[in-house]
């Protein structure tokens, strides 16, 4: 794995080799974006409870205007309830959360979501393309069946994540690594311009995971925003360029080579702080 | 044997009569209607089942018995005819939410968790309304004998107005379905991947849930409150056996239900004396237990085959991968009579030999073999679903770029290995 991962970045530095998506962000959308371009997420004061007990405690976090962002902190941080209160999906205490300066509510057509792979029901009777069609019903809107140029789209979603081969099949039969795929061409079949991301590496295969890092270089060239949760230390710094240190509140952001030392990681992770100090790599600045 | 033995002591003719809707208009319209109800509730059944909320439905059937003999009561107060089938089914729709909304309230704020909420409403409510039935069986007002027909259900006391509304709400209750068919779909399968596209997932599962209501209420009547909820659960429960897709699952639902319904409520038409609502549960019950036994996709006798087929599968490439080897001087392997005769039966054997079809096959075992195994090892946890790893060829089983990573890593262990234990005859020079 390590091998595989090490070859890509060396070949990498910079040259978004985009086959897809590398046209410039096309924006049909009837709120046009302003110029010059607004933070594509801005959040503030944003806390969140479960019984009374914070989760997140006043996260206020700006995001550069382009890049990978990996979220990372230690389990019980707060980091996918951040993604989930970010969309909506769990009840905010306070704050707000922007994305290309207006409430993010009203930009859900510019945002991709890839939610944890635990969090559906796999034996559902539906095929990988039927999934990935999942990520126009945005466009397509209420009653009308999923036309030809969306399954189309959809198809061209799964082609760019390897699975094309694999559109009839029942999502069940698929391995764990080919799901987590299924569910990241779905959201490029979304064509947003901002995406959440909840763990997409957690528990595939490296060639998995050699696709997933292709689309999010691709979405990067494309010029699109993308906040990643992140379990995995050792590769933050080969895959990402920003980084948001959290633990119920935000520790540190910044570009990963600056931030990502071992005093922060000290203070994100607390008792735990030796072993993760360890674990960083001795070259932080595999991107530049 | 006779054809009246056969039919439990109905006359075959008057059977096929009812069946062929030819026993008069009343009974054909009842009939029909009922069919239309086994068709509505297959339709919502289907994404109530989906959306794990089949058992809130058996809540809300429970939960309409106060509503029915609250409304009777209020009826009488004012001086209206005995038994008025609109006001009755009102009041049941009424008690019916509020037990639903109870479940909700109950799982929401409390730490209970939502089957036990559903079990203390569903019992609450339905003893609440045996115990207003009793109070008004003891006030001897005029019709409320028929009240007791809401609990188990009874056909042949509706009349053909009744039955016709019945089919007709049942018609649209199904059209509704298919009308917001990718809606329910995107709700059931990812609520929080629909909501973040825009998708009004708290209003979608209240259109679901007032469908599931709307097929209970109009289901009170025929089927009776205590089983109207297995018309929504057995016939998608009875589908999921015979299929992996959704829209097929959905029709083969509402054919299910609709087939349920229609045969149901002819035998009830012909044995008046039995509850209606029993023998068209027992009907559905019927073919869950067809298809949970013999559907191809996902049956029991389907998945024993599978099982029978996957030992197979193993010998017969176990035996072919050693015959290869005997030919390379292993000793030769002592094959069990059917193995050998299908192996012959594939061209893969003659005289105790490997034919050249053989060994082909004896070799794409072993590269099969040894993937699956990489594949193992080096993603344990990884490991497809419903597919036979070992036996299916992994060049169909796994992608493209994944399988060409197992060859290369195979190929440097064998090379590693190699170094490791130099031939004897490169030691020699």
């Amino acid at each position: 794995m390590q091998h595989f991962i090490g070859r890509h970045a060396a070949a990498e530095p910079g040259s978004g080799d985009a086959d897809a998506g590398s046209s410039p962000l096309p924006d049909p959308l009837p709120n046009p974006l302003p110029n010059p371009l607004p933070s594509p997420l801005a959040i503030r004061g944003l806390t969140v409870a479960y019984h009374r007990r914070p989760v997140l405690w006043e996260v206020a976090y700006e995001a550069p205007p382009r890049g990978l962002i990996a979220v990372v902190g230690p389990n019980g941080a707060g980091k996918s309830t951040l993604i989930k209160a970010c969309l909506g999906l769990v009840p905010k205490v306070a704050g707000t959360v922007e994305a290309f300066g207006r409430p993010i509510g009203e930009q859900r057509r510019r945002i991709g979501y890839v939610p944890q792979r635990e969090s559906v029901d796999w034996d559902f009777p539906v095929s990988a393309l039927d999934v990935v069609a999942m990520g126009r019903y945005g466009r397509i809107g209420w009653f009308r069946r999923v036309s030809r140029a969306h399954k189309e789209a959809a198809l061209h979603a799964l082609e760019r994540v390897g699975m094309a081969d694999f559109a009839r099949r029942q999502i069940g039969q698929l391995s764990g690594g080919q799901q987590q795929r299924v569910f990241l061409a779905r959201a490029l079949a979304q064509e947003a311009q901002l995406y959440f991301m909840d763990e997409p590496f957690a528990g595939v295969d490296a060639a998995t995971e050699h696709a997933i890092l292709d689309v999010l270089r691709d979405l990067d060239a494309a010029g699109r925003t993308v906040v990643c949760v992140h379990h995995d230390l050792q590769t933050v710094g080969g895959y990402f360029d920003h980084v948001l240190l959290m633990n119920t509140r935000v520790v540190a952001h910044g570009r990963v080579a600056t931030t990502l030392t071992p005093e922060l990681l000290a203070r994100t992770y607390g008792g735990q702080s030796q072993a993760f100090a360890a674990a960083l790599p001795a070259r932080q600045d595999a991107r530049p | 044997m006779s054809a009246e033995a056969l039919t439990g002591g109905i006359p075959l003719e008057e059977l096929l009569r009812v069946l062929f809707f030819q026993a008069g208009f009343n009974t054909a319209v009842v009939v029909a209607g009922t069919a239309a109800l086994g068709l509505a509730g297959g339709t919502v059944g289907t994404f109530l089942l989906l959306r794990r909320r089949a058992l809130v439905s058996d809540a809300l059937s429970h939960a309409t018995l106060p509503g029915i003999a609250v409304a009777f009561l209020i009826g009488a107060a004012l001086g209206l005819p005995g038994r008025s089938l609109p006001l009755l089914l009102a009041g049941a729709v009424v008690s019916g939410v509020l037990g639903l909304l109870t479940v909700q309230a109950l799982a929401r704020h409390t730490r209970l968790t939502e089957d036990s909420a559903i079990g203390a409403v569903l019992s609450v409510f339905f003893g609440l309304g045996i115990v207003l039935i009793s109070y008004i069986q003891n006030l001897e007002l005029a019709g409320q004998a028929g009240l007791k027909t809401f609990i188990l259900g009874q056909t042949a006391a509706m009349a053909r107005g009744e039955a016709i509304a019945i089919g007709l709400l049942a018609a649209g209750a199904a059209a509704a379905v298919a009308l917001l068919f990718k809606e329910f779909r995107a709700l059931a399968f990812d609520p929080g991947f629909a909501a973040v596209q825009g998708w009004p997932v708290a209003r979608l599962d209240l259109a679901l849930m007032g469908l599931a209501t709307l097929v209970t209420v109009i289901g009170l009547q025929t089927v009776g409150l205590i089983l109207v909820v297995a018309l929504l659960i057995i016939p998608p429960a009875a589908a999921r056996f015979w299929t992996d897709r959704l829209a097929l699952m959905t029709w083969l639902a509402a054919g299910i239900g609709a087939l349920s319904g229609w045969l149901g409520a002819t035998l009830s038409a012909l044995l008046p004396k039995m509850p209606a609502g029993a023998v068209i549960v027992l009907v559905a019950g019927f073919f869950f237990l067809l298809s949970f036994l013999f559907a191809p996709a996902r049956g029991l006798a389907a998945a024993a085959l599978r099982g029978l087929a996957l030992r197979a599968g193993y010998a017969e490439r176990a035996a072919l991968v050693r015959l290869l080897a005997a030919e390379g001087g292993a000793p030769a392997p002592v094959l069990a009579a059917p193995l050998r005769l299908a192996l012959a039966a594939r061209g893969h054997l003659r005289g105790g030999r490997l034919t050249g079809r053989g060994r082909a096959a004896a070799r794409r075992a072993e590269r099969n073999r040894r993937l699956w195994e990489r594949f193992l090892i080096d993603h344990p946890t990884l490991l497809p679903g419903q597919l036979r790893w070992g036996i299916d060829d992994i060049d169909e089983a796994l992608p493209g770029d994944l399988v060409r990573l197992l060859e290369e890593r195979d190929a440097q262990e064998r090379n590693a290995l190699a170094r490791q234990a130099p031939a004897p005859g490169r030691l020699a020079s």
